[in-house]
């Protein structure tokens, strides 16, 4: 992506790398800016020009893989707008953890909006800010710093 | 007691549902019998978004989607028999049939569809038969249907989509998922799905499979370890997690007990669950009025037995004449485009090539028995 269009207004990304058949962000998008086409296991290709950074191909995604990446949020931070499907819901101003893919911690962040679950089927989006230096990694936020096998430990043979 | 149908279509899940409504609405008439006290088959404990096109629901839950098909059911005038057990199919397609677990009856049909599901697959090793241990539809059965958590730290044996959608069902319920485990190099479901767990902080453990369950009265801890080229295990690699819940999704085999009663042939097909009647195209079996449909006829997923249900159905309306030859070779063209763009891709493929051999098993199997009847 152009530096110049990252800078320009918010631009979805999305993270969609298998020819499965799906097409819902096609259809929803009225920009015409995610192309699919025939078949419909096409991989969306997005048209960064036409894209104004709605965000309504963000709830319809089944496989919840399309974000919105605002990166001149403020001159410090840039924010990242996900699908969340889990209770309870974070507060706006919540101090967050941005992880990564793999959910590596990478810092701190804040939440700046919650669209509650109802208004897209039981999908919420949540929109949280970050340093700018993090957008190409960040691409999600949780509650809790855990690492979750941290509990493993050597097997001791016949211990029972 | 005895019941008289044209057709009787034993399942009342998306296929059932389907192949009901397909034939219902053209007159027909369709019993829909299930032994679970509710219908849909698994679509109700599915919460998550499906994936397809506009026709497909795509984006819509899987338990709107069977809400959807029980309205269209209603409306195609489908008479659902619930909580009743097929137990036997004679060659005649006489039923037997036990009702609430008390009354017994035969349903008599001139056409059968089968679409019976499939069950899961297990996995055996020490302590696999503590409490604690089950299938991870089981599991999703108890989150989603029943609301009740069945552990607050689980290990997921399987990265199918089944084991990967599960897992962020447990997560989205409550529950700690401390690592997928898969005894394959690579992930086996969707990436869509694997990163929705993944960027959650859930470890999926490629080429590692489970050893050993403990725990005195539950389970308490799981041994995972990891394998090597040939999936053996290799020592020194084993480590211990505190889980009290032990998931397997290690696969489905087709249900397919009634169509072995009724004197259908089968083939051996491993990449669809192993055993599964042959069928043609129109899901017609050997044994002739006898269809099959959905996971029955090979595993899938829920969109590719919607369409198999409705074939199934055609295929039953047009030899009992309740629509021309014509219009069913007309629904029978929009539903085989629609199952060639289900089949594509790098999950699809395999299955259409799959159902292809199982498409010409059939017709071998016809023309050895002279000729079509």
């Amino acid at each position: 992506m152009s530096g110049k269009r990252l800078k320009k207004r918010p631009v979805v990304i999305i993270d969609c790398p298998e020819e499965i058949p799906c097409n819902p962000c096609e259809t929803v998008c009225s920009q015409g800016a995610i192309i699919i086409g025939q078949p419909i296991t096409n991989l969306p290709v997005t048209d960064e020009a036409k894209c104004t950074g709605c965000g309504r191909c963000i709830p319809v995604c089944p496989g919840l893989a399309i974000s919105l990446l605002h990166y001149d949020y403020s001159p410090s931070e840039a924010s990242l707008t996900v699908p969340y499907e889990f209770l309870p819901l974070p507060k706006k101003g919540q101090e967050v953890f941005v992880v990564d893919e793999k959910g590596r911690y990478l810092g701190k962040g804040n939440i700046i909006r919650v669209i509650p679950p109802e208004k897209n089927n039981r999908t919420s989006l949540v929109t949280f800010s970050f340093s700018k230096k993090l957008y190409k990694k960040v691409k999600y936020f949780v509650l809790k710093r855990e690492n979750l096998i941290d509990e493993t430990r050597k097997y001791e043979p016949g211990k029972k | 007691m005895e019941k008289k149908a044209n057709v009787l279509v034993i399942g009342a899940g998306p296929a059932g549902l389907c192949a009901g409504i397909e034939t219902g609405k053209s007159g027909a008439k369709v019993i829909v019998i299930d032994e679970n006290t509710r219908p849909g088959g698994q679509l109700f404990k599915q919460i998550h978004r499906f994936f397809g096109s506009e026709q497909h629901h795509a984006g819509v839950r899987g338990f709107e989607i069977g809400e959807m098909l029980l309205h269209k059911c209603k409306e195609a005038g489908v008479e659902m028999m619930l909580s009743s057990v097929v137990w036997g199919l004679s060659p005649e397609f006489r039923a037997g049939v036990v009702r609430e677990g008390k009354r017994s009856m035969t349903i008599t049909a001139d056409k059968v569809i089968l679409a019976t599901g499939a069950s899961e697959n297990s996995l055996m090793f020490p302590g696999w038969t503590l409490p604690g241990v089950m299938g991870a539809g089981a599991a999703q059965t108890m989150m989603n249907i029943h609301r009740v958590l069945p552990g607050k730290r689980a290990l997921m044996i399987g990265s199918g989509n089944v084991g990967l959608i599960v897992s962020y069902q447990l997560l989205q319920a409550g529950c700690e998922v401390k690592a997928v485990v898969e005894i394959l190099p690579r992930v086996g479901g969707y990436k869509v799905h694997a990163n929705k767990i993944a960027r959650l902080g859930v470890d999926i453990l490629i080429s590692h499979t489970v050893l050993e369950v403990r725990g005195r009265e539950r389970v308490e801890e799981a041994i995972v370890g990891r394998g090597d080229r040939n999936l053996r295990p290799i020592p020194g690699t084993e480590r211990t997690i505190s889980v009290d819940l032990v998931c397997l999704a290690v696969g489905l085999t087709p249900l397919s007990e009634l169509a072995w009663l009724a004197g259908c042939k089968f083939g051996y097909f491993p990449l669809l669950g192993g055993f599964v009647p042959l069928h043609n195209r129109g899901m017609e079996t050997t044994v002739s009025g006898m269809y099959i449909a959905g996971d029955a006829s090979g595993i899938e997923e829920a969109s590719t037995a919607m369409e198999e249900g409705r074939l199934a159905g055609v295929g039953a309306l047009e030899s009992l004449a309740f629509i021309s030859a014509a219009e069913a070779d007309s629904r029978r063209k929009e539903i085989e485009q629609n199952l060639l763009m289900l089949r594509k891709g790098p999950y699809g493929d395999f299955r259409h090539k799959e159902k292809e051999k199982i498409y010409s098993e059939w017709k071998k199997v016809k023309e050895k028995a002279g000729g079509y009847h």
